[in-house]
């Protein structure tokens, strides 16, 4: 097959559109952090971006594409990027690669959910990108590049199981091993600024529309469904999210966005499978799960300070899982639960307790090792001063 | 009267706050500052460079009270806004001359 020009042109921008979210994450974060930490938080996700660009055009894409080893990682036949070119069926290999970079790249900036306000930036440096090599690079390698779990007939359209479940399973491990923060449970430790919340959720609403129509990899009708899909499913998660926190007291703005992103979270695997009417009820349902997870989160005392966890690893989970109910033949080919196709759904099982599993332990592992070789957490008085001076010697108050 | 001047950790206002409350103290205005102790702000050494946070955010409680009032404030304040590091902050106390109300013409005059 030749080059398309529509389809090139379609994957640029979803390229470019899927980048302006890892910035969105930082935002997103940084508005929920104390003001002492937004610009470390809101750096990470920059610093995060800048190291998974180098490492995966070194040697994360052919870990993650290469030729398949054991159904379990991608050879090294791509290293430096040797053999992929500017030509390429419907779009150049070179852009395929590019746009799984911006995926990679987010990845690991919604990892810093699980160590806000109190990681040794240098840590997060060399945690990222063993986290990246190690965790993400063969998960998606098992999901899309020819590893066992694209051979079981799994279902990830966008990264469900790629992007979500390692991410937020991953921050749950990464927090447990750091610790909470210095004063949690006793001090409050509320948003600081909503607005730069909000302002980073709606970059996220945006590009998730790169991410998820994108990911069809060709200007098509399936790309229109997994644009039309992820819109329903964000306003459904909005709504029930909200609606959940008005019970319990007021309908806040924090919840609506944090909804939104469940209900994308969820849609995410299932974009390419399953009608709008479907993703309304994927999304409705990842706005209560996400919003119950982060209740239960907060009743335990896990500070999995951003809730990573709650809303893109309990998101994922669903979404995954969804993906196996209400996948229609009509629209990707496989059908799930709901049309007689229990297989489906078990093979999503499957992989997403596969995805939970791995991430969580490896990373649970990485970030032992590199706590034991280099500390992963800022000294008490660090903290107290806040990462904003002590990491970068920025402030937004001085 | 006297003015309770308390600067105390910000991550503390929200105990300090109850605390008083519970003891039936109300009114106060809080305000965000910055500054630092007897401690001369923090040292925090970076790969042989020092970097110095000298003005350190704080919050100040101001409280206008009856005489009466003072001892058990200070109490209430030490037990509530007390990590015993440095830094846990200070508390002043000065007397007040008189206090007029802006919605009526009520006055009330030390002695």
């Amino acid at each position: 097959m030749v080059l398309d020009t529509g389809d090139t042109a379609f994957i640029i921008i979803c390229t470019a559109m899927v980048m302006l979210m890892t910035p969105g994450v930082g935002l997103f974060y940084g508005g929920m952090v104390r003001s002492k930490n937004i610009i470390s938080m809101i750096a990470m996700a920059f610093i995060a971006f800048a190291i998974v660009s180098i490492q995966w055009v070194t040697i994360g894409y052919s870990l993650s594409f290469g030729t398949d080893i054991s159904g379990f990682i991608g050879g090294l036949d791509y290293v430096g990027l040797a053999g992929v070119g500017l030509e390429g069926e419907g779009i150049p290999d070179m852009l395929f690669m590019a746009f799984q970079l911006v995926f990679a790249g987010i990845t690991l900036a919604i990892l810093t959910s699980g160590i806000a306000e109190r990681v040794k930036l240098s840590s997060f440096i060399v945690l990222g990108l063993l986290w990246t090599t190690l965790v993400y690079d063969p998960l998606a390698h098992w999901a899309w590049g020819g590893g066992w779990a694209g051979e079981l007939g799994a279902l990830d359209f966008a990264g469900g199981t790629v992007v979500h479940i390692s991410s937020g399973f991953g921050a749950l491990a990464l927090a447990l091993v750091i610790g909470k923060r210095s004063g949690f449970g006793k001090y409050s430790m509320e948003a600081e600024n909503i607005t730069t919340t909000l302002l980073g959720g709606s970059l996220l609403w945006f590009g998730w529309f790169g991410f998820n129509a994108g990911s069809a990899l060709a200007a098509n009708g399936l790309a229109v469904n997994a644009l039309v899909v992820t819109n329903v499913s964000a306003a459904a998660g909005a709504i029930t999210w909200m609606a959940a926190s008005w019970i319990k007291g007021k309908p806040s703005s924090l919840g609506l966005i944090s909804g939104a992103v469940a209900g994308l979270v969820a849609i995410t695997p299932a974009s390419g499978f399953v009608s709008p009417m479907s993703a309304i009820v994927i999304g409705g349902f990842a706005g209560l799960l996400c919003y119950g997870a982060l209740l239960f989160r907060v009743r335990r005392g896990l500070d999995e300070s951003l809730d990573a966890w709650a809303v893109h690893g309990m998101g994922g989970l669903w979404g995954a899982l969804a993906t196996g109910i209400f996948a229609s033949a009509a629209i990707g080919g496989v059908d799930g639960l709901i049309y007689g196709n229990t297989h489906q759904f078990l093979v999503q099982l499957i992989d997403a307790s596969a995805a939970i599993l791995y991430a969580f332990i490896m990373t649970f592992i990485l970030a032992k090792l590199v706590d034991k070789v280099m500390g992963l957490r800022v000294t008490e008085e660090e903290e107290y001063v806040g990462l904003d001076i002590s990491q970068h010697g920025e402030s937004t108050t001085a | 009267m006297k003015r309770v001047k308390a600067i105390i950790r910000p991550e503390k206002l929200e105990d300090v706050k109850a605390a008083l409350e519970e003891k039936g103290y109300f009114a106060m205005t809080v305000y965000q500052v910055k500054g630092r102790g007897a401690q001369k702000g923090i040292c925090l050494q970076y790969r042989g460079k020092q970097i110095k946070v000298d003005m350190i955010p704080k919050t100040e409680i101001e409280m206008v009270v009856g005489d009466e009032d003072v001892r058990p404030i200070i109490e209430i304040i030490r037990t509530s806004a007390r990590t015993g590091k440095f830094g846990d902050g200070k508390i002043f106390v000065s007397p007040i001359e008189l206090v007029a109300a802006i919605r009526n013409d009520d006055e009330i005059v030390s002695e």
